[in-house]
């Protein structure tokens, strides 16, 4: 077994499909209209056949409180996987991301978690 | 409030919290817990450290600010100063106990 798939809920599809291909760099992958909605997801160009990220729409009413809460705390929605999280960092805030975590070193893993302007925070990783 | 300021003092994982927010204010909740569990294996609960955030923003030594959607906390270094005085410059002191 192994992960196909993981999810986001987005506030605006069309927003995110923006900023997860033109900010962060991901693919499109899927674009299906079903609806109000789209199954919409993204890969990475490392890996066009990897696990995909659904970009879901967060229309259910528990999903908006559950998100605030979590933005609050400043609790990532997942994690991504990056070379270099400082280079990302200055790479990202270049672009006018929002960093709620500067790059944290904590022995063999680095990281710094990101405002994905729909409503989610992201975190992005590095191991030594 | 100088009583407040030394029982949260007493407490080392409060103390822990501080010496973290030294290192950078402005501090989510999930740093203040991913720091505590990864640097110093102190694995509280969420809530647990929540409740000793709010003991020291009692005594006034952790600042919370809301920005938008997210909260921050920073260290408020003052009521120590307060404390340090007292006994430096006995004229200056306190009246409480």
């Amino acid at each position: 077994m192994k992960i196909h798939l993981s999810s986001v809920f987005v506030d605006d599809q069309d927003k995110a499909l923006r900023f997860y291909t033109d900010v962060l760099g991901f693919v499109k992958k899927h674009d299906v209209p079903l609806g109000e909605d789209r199954w919409l997801t993204v890969a990475s160009p490392e890996d066009p056949d990897g696990t995909e990220l659904l970009l879901e729409p967060s229309g259910h009413p528990a999903v908006k409180p559950y998100k605030t809460a979590l933005v609050q705390d400043g609790i990532p929605a997942t994690s991504f996987a990056v070379d270099d999280v400082h280079a990302e960092f200055n790479r990202l805030r270049e672009l006018g991301v929002h960093f709620t975590q500067e790059p944290l070193e904590m022995g063999p893993v680095t990281t710094a978690v990101l405002d994905d302007t729909c409503g989610n925070l992201i975190q992005i990783v590095h191991s030594k | 409030m100088a009583e407040d300021v030394f029982k949260a003092l007493a407490d080392p994982t409060r103390r822990r919290i501080l010496d973290e927010l030294v290192e950078r204010d402005g501090q989510t909740l999930f740093e203040i817990c991913t720091r505590l569990v990864t640097k110093h294996g102190l694995g509280l609960s969420r809530q647990a450290i929540s409740q000793h955030l709010a003991v020291l923003e009692s005594a006034g030594l952790v600042l919370s600010r809301r920005q938008g959607r997210y909260k921050f906390h920073d260290l408020n270094t003052e009521p120590l100063e307060r404390i340090t005085t007292r006994w430096l410059r006995p004229d200056a002191a306190e009246s409480a106990p």
